[in-house]
């Protein structure tokens, strides 16, 4: 027995199965995001004044995952299109490229992005405290100026077993500029470049402190859709790489040699799906990243 | 719609194509298919008639469990705080020692109860044996296909059921027992059960209970994409859109129910996991009081986006619960009645709106939330036309009956008892639907009732019509009638002997998900037909377990007519679509010849014929053609 329609296409639909699947699973795929999406906007909007953290992100390292993205979406399409010319050797090279630039993505989130986030802390000081730490905060100016007020202190924690250990009093913390030096004009923008933390060290006492944690997940609403939104977009990656490794090594070639036909719907497909989570990407950058 | 609507049923379409199983390839596939041992012909099978049994056997047995749940509960509900006799003191050693002690339910057991009768029945019961049983087996056959046209992705779809049904399952073994919060699990109740010190993180009840989600909604993926894409391209020649069995169409639209209604609950799980897990507060708000201490989180969370993303799946759902009984109930009534199917293409759209509309009702969920009455208004009117599509249908059902000559065989006598058991579950929902009427009903018996009669006597018994119905497809074999007929008739008269007085109760005030069944309540002191709103639950609670030995003759039944039931030919109800065109039981591949439609799915009682089916693969004869140009109604 043969499934009709597996390579060749169906005359009145001009389709073969495998492309209306692959679209079929691309609108639930839409839905999952849109539904994490969606959740995003409604935490949002729901945030109180200050709540939202902004500029924490490094914006030239995402811009540089974004362009990665870009030109592996292109080099996919001309990995299919040397297919379709039959040109085996430019599509086995084109197809490298692609699983390249996904292994870079990868590298560059889970050794660049993610693990400095979770040794810098914020500091959150509880609503009556705020004005004993205005030389760090700038509330005065801010509110003078109509901008959200601070209600977190950030920066590098110099004595982590104050994290544990109730003897110890205060939290000292290395500022990053923004509260270094809050009334500075050039801190009411997000930085593009998040700068390092600076020789200032505040000393904070626990008792002003209603929480303390690093930028993990569970540091903010905005950290949470953060590390949920990429981390699930960071699984489709390794997908889509695993998929085009497997395209990609010889095993696949046997499958070109009996139909070229077949191995270039194949990379068509999974070709799809790779534009997609990179659509996906170009949604994650500007709203976690920019806006 | 589509171009092959309008392609005439001529050979010729399709050739240049592969055609359906192929001559020249023959001899190469037979002998593969020889080399297949038991394991891969019977358990890790592609063959979707396989897959269609698997699922539905499981499915079976999933909802009997999720039924014995709830019998257990219901020896609670009609007599609180006593000692369940015979087998109260053995289900300790079953579900741990804080689930009876004694024999007496604990009131976490109980909502350990309530949840899993819930996600059991509806995502491991009637989701797999309405949407995966049934449409694996017999969609294909219907449409003329071979098999799926993603055989392997459809084997992966059972595997990843049989994963998350597991979990579910495992979960009441864990410290603290399965999942409590509903099978709603509404957060931030759901979001910290379980959580803290003496759990673990992972392996307690409510996570379990999300990890083994995301396995079933995975499951829901695969074949709803499958589903769509068979059903678009490997129609038989002929076979147009309109030319569809109304069960195909109906199981077209699940299909797209599933694909794009649970994908946002899959967010929402993801996310109540890593509150569980990673510490976010995506369902918690700032400043919570849990056992009067303080909650370190980080906040800024809304329980009530849960509520949203619960529901954007949950009121989709309840039409994946519906739909497939849809289909199987037009197919038995036509074949029943011997008359086609009364306004088909209403049917058909019908369905189609319904698909629509289901995507944009959820909130109706939510009145008590206090959304504002902008957006109530918003919802309550698409709830209300929503409705219209669902009576277009019940009323094509009811005038499908008229002047027909009925055969009362036993999937009939399922069907004509969904009809009115349908009807009341249907109507009972337009209070709700009114959210100053829902105000008062919201979460009581009263709500109970009304979905209860929707898939209970509604969808449940639709499956039971299906399952006697394409049973002789499956074996060769018919059920037995005279035991059908036992287990048909007990189980109406229970069915409502449980979930008509559930309305009084509520509307009497009895909340839904009370441990003690309202207890307190009696001392409201107002009685319906001489009975307090509790003391009902001990007449619901003996139909209950009658109604659990009047299945016994269904198992028996159905087992054992697998190897000694009647013997009988391929084409047993004298039905006119193409799936009784095969062989019984239909050999790996289906179809002996390629099947051809040439008419309609329901072409009984055609005037001029001896017989009064007509199939859809027999040629249309020249004076048929005439005279159907005189009858335009009848064309297409
Ligand atoms: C015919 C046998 C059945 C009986 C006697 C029965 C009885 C009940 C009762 C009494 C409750 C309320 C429990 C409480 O609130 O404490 C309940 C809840 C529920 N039932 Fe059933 N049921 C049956 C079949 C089904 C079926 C076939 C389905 C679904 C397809 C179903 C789905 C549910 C759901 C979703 C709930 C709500 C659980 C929750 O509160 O989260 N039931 N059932
Ligand atoms: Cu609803």
């Amino acid at each position: 027995m043969e499934i009709p329609y597996t390579i060749s296409t169906r005359p009145d639909t001009g389709l073969w199965n495998a492309k209306i699947g692959i679209w079929l699973f691309l609108a639930s795929e839409v839905m999952l995001f849109g539904g994490l999406f969606s959740a995003y906007v409604f935490l949002r909007l729901d945030a109180q004044p200050g709540e939202w953290p902004h500029g924490l992100l490094n914006v030239p390292i995402g811009t540089f995952n974004t362009a990665i993205l870009i030109v592996s979406s292109v080099t996919v399409v001309l990995a299919w299109a040397a297919l379709k010319m039959r040109r085996y050797n430019a599509y086995w090279w084109y197809m490298l490229a692609t699983i390249l630039c996904g292994i870079i993505f990868l590298f560059v989130k889970l050794y660049l992005e993610w693990p400095p986030k979770f040794s810098h802390y914020g500091v959150f000081i509880k609503p009556e405290a705020r004005e004993k730490y205005e030389p760090y905060l700038g509330n005065h100016r801010r509110e003078e100026k109509g901008l959200e007020p601070r209600i977190e202190i950030t920066g590098h924690l110099e004595n982590h077993e104050a994290l544990t250990d109730s003897n110890i009093k205060e939290y000292e913390i290395a500022l990053d500029p923004v509260n270094a030096d809050p009334d500075n004009p050039s801190h009411d923008r997000p930085h593009f470049i998040p700068l390092p933390a600076t020789e200032k060290v505040a000393k904070i006492d626990k008792q002003d402190v209603e929480r303390i944690d690093s930028f993990g997940p569970w540091h903010s609403a905005y950290f949470a859709s953060y590390f949920t939104i990429t981390g699930l977009h960071g699984a489709h990656v390794l997908a889509g790489v695993l998929v085009f490794l497997y395209m990609w090594l010889p095993v696949s070639k046997k499958v070109y040699q009996r139909n070229p036909e077949h191995l270039a719907n194949r990379v068509e497909v999974s070709g799809l799906f790779w534009h997609f989570v990179d659509l996906i990407w170009i949604f994650v950058f500007p709203l976690f990243y920019l806006l | 719609m589509d171009a092959s609507t309008s392609h005439p049923p001529s050979p010729g379409f399709g050739e240049t194509g592969e055609t359906h199983g192929p001559h020249h390839h023959e001899a190469g596939h037979d002998h593969e298919h020889h080399e297949l041992g038991f394991w891969r012909k019977y358990i890790f099978s592609t063959d979707h008639k396989v897959i269609g049994i698997q699922y539905g056997i499981c499915g079976m047995i999933f909802l009997f469990m999720g039924f014995s749940l709830m019998m257990i509960m219901r020896w609670q509900l009609a007599y609180p705080g006593q000692a369940l006799p015979l087998i109260g003191k053995w289900l300790p050693y079953i579900f741990g020692a804080n689930s009876m002690p004694d024999g007496k339910m604990t009131p976490e057991f109980y909502n350990s109860l309530g949840a899993m009768h819930g996600t059991i029945m509806i995502f491991l019961g009637v989701v797999p044996v309405a949407f995966a049983a049934f449409g694996n087996f017999v969609v294909p056959l219907q449409i003329g296909a071979p098999d799926m046209t993603f055989p392997k992705v459809n084997a992966a779809s059972f595997w990843a059921f049989a994963v998350g049904g597991a979990i579910m399952l495992t979960s009441f073994f864990v410290p603290g027992g399965a999942a409590k919060g509903g099978w709603t699990s509404y957060t931030p109740l759901s979001d910290i059960a379980d959580k803290g010190p003496g759990f673990h993180t992972v392996l307690n009840g409510q996570s379990l209970w999300l990890i083994g989600f995301i396995f079933l909604i995975t499951s829901s993926l695969l074949g709803a994409v499958n589903f769509i894409t068979t059903i678009i391209q490997l129609r038989a020649k002929g076979l147009t859109w309109m030319r569809l069995p109304f069960f195909v169409w109906s199981q077209f639209v699940t299909a797209f129910l599933l694909l794009l209604a649970f994908p946002p609950l899959e967010a929402a799980i993801i996310m109540q996991l890593m509150d569980r897990t990673a510490a976010t507060s995506f369902f918690l708000p700032a400043g919570m009081i849990v056992n009067g201490a303080p909650l370190h989180v980080s906040g800024g969370g809304s329980p009530l986006l849960w509520q949203h993303l619960f529901w954007f799946l949950g009121h989709p759902e309840v039409y994946v619960l519906i739909l497939p009984a849809f289909g199987i109930v037009g197919e038995i009534l036509a074949n029943n009645s011997r008359k086609p199917l009364w306004g088909y293409k209403s049917l058909v759209f019908s369905v189609l709106v319904i698909g629509f509309l289901s995507f944009v009702v959820w909130a109706h969920h939510m009145w008590l939330t206090g959304m504002g009455s902008t957006v109530s208004a918003f919802f309550q009117t698409t709830t209300l036309l929503i409705s219209i599509p669902s009576v277009i249908i019940l009323s094509a059902f009811f005038i499908s009956l008229w002047g027909g000559s009925i055969r009362f065989n036993v999937p009939m006598l399922f069907v004509t008892a969904f009809l009115p058991m349908f009807g009341i579950g249907g109507l009972t929902g337009i209070p709700l639907a009114f959210n100053s009427a829902d105000l008062y009903l919201h979460d009581t018996y009263y709500v109970i009732a009304h979905f209860h009669y929707i898939v209970a006597p509604g969808t449940i018994f639709g499956l039971f019509a299906g399952v006697y119905y394409w049973f002789p497809k499956a074996t060769g074999r018919m059920m037995s009638e005279f035991w059908g007929k036992v287990h048909f008739w007990p189980s109406l008269i229970c069915m409502n002997v449980i979930f008509l007085p559930m309305f009084l109760q509520g509307m009497l005030g009895m909340h839904r998900r009370w441990y003690d069944g309202g207890q307190g309540w009696t001392l409201a002191g107002e009685h319906i037909w001489g009975l307090s709103g509790f003391q009902w639950n001990t007449p619901i609670s003996w139909a209950a377990w009658i109604m659990g030995l009047a299945q016994i003759p269904f198992i028996i039944n159905f087992f054992w007519s697998i190897k000694h039931g009647k013997k009988v030919n391929d084409n047993p109800w004298e039905a006119t679509t193409l799936e009784w065109t095969a062989p019984s039981p239909p050999p790996h591949g289906n179809f002996v010849t390629t099947p051809v439609a040439y008419r309609g799915p329901y072409e009984y009682s055609l005037p001029g014929r001896e017989k009064d089916f007509t199939m859809q693969n027999e040629p249309v004869d020249p004076s048929e053609r005439s005279r159907r140009m005189a009858e335009p109604a009848l064309a297409h």
